[in-house]
């Protein structure tokens, strides 16, 4: 006689955003263990027969269905709207308003681990910045840029139902720059143009962590349930303008002082992948710690700096 | 060759290189390391620094042993000069010394991060923003640090206040406690007279963004620098009272100016 083993039931996982090139990656890893649905505010993606896939506002009714008809034990929020993207109210609306939604609704169905991804950026970018920052700094960026107030909203807003609903098993993640293949994010497009402007006699030190490493980072976040915030960060730094070079981008220097003329001249360009809102980030370090994530997890990033900067400079496309 | 690798060659001999490259440091993959410390510009450094250390200011540095080959180390110092040539000239004589060299690194003033090139220039050879909490993290990286108390005070001083300690802030001892590192003091004597300046304009330091705008000389003058370091002073940890903090602070304080006194009896002439 056969002996009958049964399986544990796979789990149901919600993932948001699932237009972004980061959570393709980790659906890819997770699509054989857990019942998946997908959403996104933006736009429907397919995603093969097996996962549900919509096209939904967090805002309207019809997303309290989603909770009613697949019960899911656990939300993997990575659908922030970038900065770069859409109007500060819409923005807003999406990110903070959206959040609380989200997070309602989690309460509301039983949901016992909600994984949301945030970003270095909540930190803020300052002169007096010390290096390796730790989850329990402050959050300067709401003070020194109007178009970073969702991303921290979003944060406190997380961190509220962190303590107020320890059963949602919250974590949220603040990792540092994102790069690699089809990451469209400010820094993606930066090493992957071939020209690219930097603040003159700034170069400050930055992290980096390959989309491959942070979607494997996601998927052991969603996996046990510690609550608390965590920075995302290889121990390995690198000068931005050494960053340029090693991918190969030629570098234009933007004037840096007074700071009011650069700030006129990113205006009035108005490039996408080098906002005025992020200016002081490329003048004045944001040195991320992420050691308690890797001992909490046992996370270790694979994919090394070099590796990284390897692909910008191969896949250089030309002017 | 590239420019760069042929300046390289001109400056810095294998030796050198070698010798910079033997001193570990906790760096990353591309030679940076958290604060921006770079190997590679440090050897330029290094070599840029030997003339003016050697040649320039003549310097005569005693006692440079006391500084401890491992583990964290706090370099305390008398600041003077308006430009942070001690800085500079007590961190070549650590990494220069024949036993065991070390790379310190240098606690420096806020304004630096905001001034073009020279604030990434200063950071790539070592020198670190003068936050509690960059000196604590360095500290646990069993760094050897150069801090000098007084800050502006000292460095900003006028010539007829030369060799006067000015008031020492008490963090580098609650970090010295917290972190079990060695406090070596070093009485820095020549410097004074780098740049005597006779006034300050207040109203221009403030248009300029400047913690001080001396009137002085547009030049640094080659006086001879004398450095004594004394032996490395141990401070148990505790919960001690800010007036048990202030005696221990007064204690380095004055082996600091013991060995200023030191220095200006081995001086024979100012240059």
């Amino acid at each position: 006689m056969k002996a009958h083993t049964s399986q544990p039931p796979k789990p149901n996982v919600l993932v948001t955003g699932a237009a972004g090139a980061l959570t393709q990656q980790v659906i890819e890893r997770l699509r054989n263990t857990c019942n998946l649905v997908a959403v996104d505010a933006r736009k429907r993606v397919e995603l093969g027969d097996d996962i549900p896939s919509y096209c939904i506002d967090f805002n309207k009714r019809t997303f309290e269905d989603l909770f009613r008809r697949y019960k899911f034990d656990s939300v993997i929020h990575l659908g922030r709207i970038r900065s770069s993207q859409l109007s500060r109210m819409r923005r807003y609306n999406a990110n903070v308003l959206g959040t609380q939604k989200l997070l309602d609704l989690s309460q509301k169905y039983g949901v016992r681990r909600v994984v949301v991804l945030s970003t270095y950026h909540v930190y803020g970018a300052m002169a007096y910045n010390p290096a390796l920052i730790n989850e329990s700094a402050p959050l300067k960026s709401a003070g020194l840029s109007a178009d970073l107030i969702d991303s921290v909203e979003l944060e406190s807003l997380a961190s509220i139902y962190l303590w107020r609903y320890p059963e949602l098993n919250i974590s949220v993640l603040r990792p540092c720059n994102i790069v690699g293949p089809s990451v469209r994010n400010t820094m993606g497009r930066l090493l992957a143009s071939p020209l690219a402007p930097v603040m003159a006699g700034f170069s400050p030190m930055m992290q980096f962590i390959h989309i491959d490493d942070m979607a494997d980072a996601i998927v052991l976040a969603s996996q046990k349930p510690t609550r608390g915030i965590f920075n995302v960060a290889p121990s390995d730094w690198v000068a931005y303008q050494r960053a340029l070079d090693l991918c190969g981008c030629t570098r234009i220097p933007i004037p840096s002082i007074p700071p009011v003329l650069p700030r006129l001249i990113l205006r009035t360009m108005g490039l996408k992948r080098f906002p005025a809102y992020l200016m002081d980030f490329f003048k004045y370090p944001v040195v991320i710690d992420g050691r308690a994530f890797e001992k909490e997890f046992g996370f270790t990033p694979k994919r090394s700096l070099k590796e990284i900067f390897r692909f910008y400079r191969d896949n250089k496309t030309s002017l | 060759m590239s420019l760069l690798s042929f300046v390289k060659s001109l400056l810095i001999s294998s030796e050198l290189d070698e010798q910079i490259n033997r001193i570990r440091k906790p760096i990353g993959t591309l030679g940076y390391d958290p604060w921006g410390y770079n190997n590679e510009a440090v050897k330029f450094g290094f070599s840029l620094v030997k003339p003016i250390y050697e040649k320039y200011f003549r310097t005569e540095a005693h006692g440079v042993d006391h500084i401890p080959a491992e583990g964290p180390v706090l370099i305390i110092g008398n600041h003077s000069g308006q430009l942070p040539i001690d800085g500079i000239l007590v961190g070549y004589a650590l990494a220069s010394r024949k036993k065991n060299p070390r790379i310190p690194r240098a606690m420096i003033e806020r304004f630096f991060p905001t001034v073009p090139w020279l604030g990434n220039l200063l950071n790539e050879v070592g020198a670190v923003l003068g936050d509690p909490v960059n000196c604590a993290r360095m500290l646990a990286n069993n760094e050897a640090i150069i801090v000098f108390p007084e800050g502006v005070r000292g460095s900003g001083k006028l010539y007829r206040d030369r060799y006067k300690l000015q008031r020492f802030g008490s963090g580098f001892m609650h970090l010295a406690m917290k972190y079990n590192a060695a406090v070596v003091p070093v009485g820095v004597v020549g410097c004074e007279e780098t740049i005597p300046a006779i006034a300050n304009i207040k109203p221009l330091a403030k248009t300029l963004g400047v913690p001080y705008a001396p009137l002085a000389l547009p030049i640094v003058l080659p006086a001879k620098v004398h450095l004594n370091f004394g032996p490395p002073m141990y401070f148990e940890g505790g919960d001690l009272s800010d007036a048990e903090i202030d005696k221990r602070v007064e204690k380095v304080k004055t082996q600091i100016n013991r060995l200023i006194e030191k220095g200006l009896t081995e001086r024979k002439r100012l240059f």
